[in-house]
């Protein structure tokens, strides 16, 4: 057999992998980045001068593409075009994100109510997805943009599978944000994506967390997928009640905490009606001297 | 053994448990072609073994692994082939350590030229992991057994014309000819060039992707082995 050098293998790797496009509207700009299930790059669209995403998969299934073509929503990245490549590789473009990864967005440093608005907005486009019968089953914060404007963009649905699909035996998802069912290889739903998503919400806040975020947490990622919210938007409601002061589903609070919430959340009320009776007694007092 | 058993686009590391011995041995010569020579680089830079004790290790180790059936229990739920394979030989070197003796070869032996093997270490060999060593040099196995495939298939074909322009200009480093003097070469023009090569490599692709498809048990370790082979960088 002919020795091949360690140039010629990176040459040949090259030519192998890099995606030719002579024969389509777009010129290869540069890689981006590697999913789960292919590469994506960035092209120049030559009819519409414009750079979009175009990701290239192995696999001909054209399932992802189908997938986020049916899913129109802002949250999800916007499919323009789908075709075969000259070599059978299967690709698709997408609008182009500009923005950062939500585990760079992370680094960067948020408080913790900026963080779970941010969060709850992840949660819009996969709730979206599941209410159209489609769980995305590989939900981490590599797979989320933050974009310029605080827009959040739901990337890499490279896995998802409608809910009602065939069982399949391949194990898919991301350790530490698959779920139990997805790791023994059993069929994934709605509710596996949101132990995916609970398992983002520490990430996100990091040891910023009162007992019914906590709670929250633990109820998204319940070893049992009855015992956790049913779907993403369940989830978001609950962490929007957080963020309004009401009581969440997942925690049963005692009279001190109700108390204290209800101090926090009415704090100017309370502090006009201390100042009102503080007055009042003053007067009473100076009205008996 | 040919090293240049077709691509069949099925699974040989499945075969090696069929119960049709004719099967089990062509799945067995197929898997050899492609793994003893990153096994024999491998004992001779990873274990650090004589030539001699490498040659021997990686004859001992297949003859071994045929008599005994040992390749199929492999089980892809665990680890990649490619991962098995290796664990299972320096299981096979522990061994023979541990009886203190060289192995003397016998049984059915297979024929490996370890001459070439022993060509090609390279040597920085020492600046990687064990592990990314041998990842190399499968990866390098891996596209030199597609080459020859390759060049069978064409020869076949009647295309030896094109499979030399491929040659010369994606396997040949020290070429630094351009299309148009390689058509002129060849007696065609710098398009033709152009569309043969194209074809080549695409070809080429197709018969990477086929002889990783073969030597991996599931879709799903076919996927990840395809992403270890395309994907990482191999320098």
């Amino acid at each position: 057999m002919r020795f091949l050098s360690d140039e010629t293998l990176a040459h040949l790797r090259d030519i192998t992998e890099t995606p030719d496009l002579t024969e389509t509207r777009y010129e290869l700009i540069r890689e981006l980045g590697r999913g789960g299930m292919g590469v994506v790059y960035e092209v120049h669209d030559r009819e519409l001068g414009r750079s979009v995403a175009m990701k290239v998969v192995d696999d001909p299934a054209r399932a992802e593409a189908q997938i986020i073509a049916a899913l129109e929503h802002p949250g999800i990245v916007p499919v323009h075009d789908a075709g075969t490549l000259p070599d059978g590789r299967f690709y698709y473009t997408m609008k182009l994100v500009r923005g950062v990864r939500l585990d760079e967005w992370v680094r960067s440093g948020h408080g913790r109510t900026e963080a779970l608005r941010l969060f709850a907005r992840i949660c819009e486009p996969v709730a979206f997805a599941h209410a159209n019968g489609v769980v995305h089953r590989d939900l981490k914060p590599e797979n989320v943009m933050v974009g310029e404007f605080g827009a959040v963009l739901v990337m890499d649905w490279g896995v998802a599978r409608a809910t009602d699909a065939q069982h399949e035996r391949m194990i898919v998802g991301t350790p530490g944000y698959m779920a139990p069912e997805q790791a023994r290889g059993e069929r994934a739903d709605a509710r596996s994506d949101v132990y995916a998503l609970g398992a983002m919400l520490p990430f996100l806040i990091g040891s910023d967390r009162t007992r019914p975020l906590n709670a929250i947490v633990a109820r998204a990622m319940a070893n049992d997928p009855d015992d956790r919210y049913a779907d993403a938007r369940e989830l978001a409601n609950d962490v929007m009640r957080f963020l309004d002061g009401e009581p969440v589903s997942a925690y049963r609070e005692n009279v001190l905490e109700i108390a204290a919430r209800f101090l926090t959340r009415h704090r100017a009320l309370v502090a006009m009606l201390l100042a009102y009776l503080l007055m009042r007694t003053i007067i009473l007092l100076w009205a008996r001297i | 053994m040919s090293l240049l058993f077709p691509t069949t686009r099925r699974s040989v590391v499945r075969a090696l448990a069929s119960s049709d011995a004719a099967e089990r041995t062509r799945a067995f010569d197929t898997l050899v072609a492609c793994y003893w020579k990153p096994l024999y680089k491998y004992a001779r830079v990873a274990w650090k073994k004589s030539r001699e004790d490498a040659e021997d290790l990686t004859q001992s180790f297949f003859t071994r692994a045929f008599e005994k059936e040992s390749l199929a229990a492999y089980d892809a739920s665990k680890a990649s082939f490619r991962t098995f394979l290796r664990l299972l030989f320096d299981r096979h070197v522990a061994n023979v350590r541990k009886a203190g003796h060289r192995q003397k070869r016998g049984g059915a032996e297979v024929h490996l030229d370890f001459a070439s093997a022993e060509a090609e270490i390279g040597k920085d060999a020492s600046h990687v992991s064990p592990e990314e060593y041998f990842h190399r040099e499968w990866v390098r196995s891996v596209f030199a057994l597609s080459v020859e495939r390759m060049r069978a298939r064409c020869e076949a074909d009647g295309r030896q014309m094109q499979f030399a322009l491929f040659e010369m200009y994606d396997l040949d480093e020290s070429n630094q000819m351009s299309y148009r003097e390689l058509g002129m070469l060849f007696g065609i023009n710098d398009t033709a060039v152009t569309n043969h090569l194209y074809a080549m490599r695409r070809r080429f692709r197709e018969t990477v992707l086929a002889t990783l498809r073969e030597s991996t048990a599931t879709e799903q370790e076919y996927r990840a082995e395809a992403r270890a082979l395309l994907g990482d960088n191999i320098r």
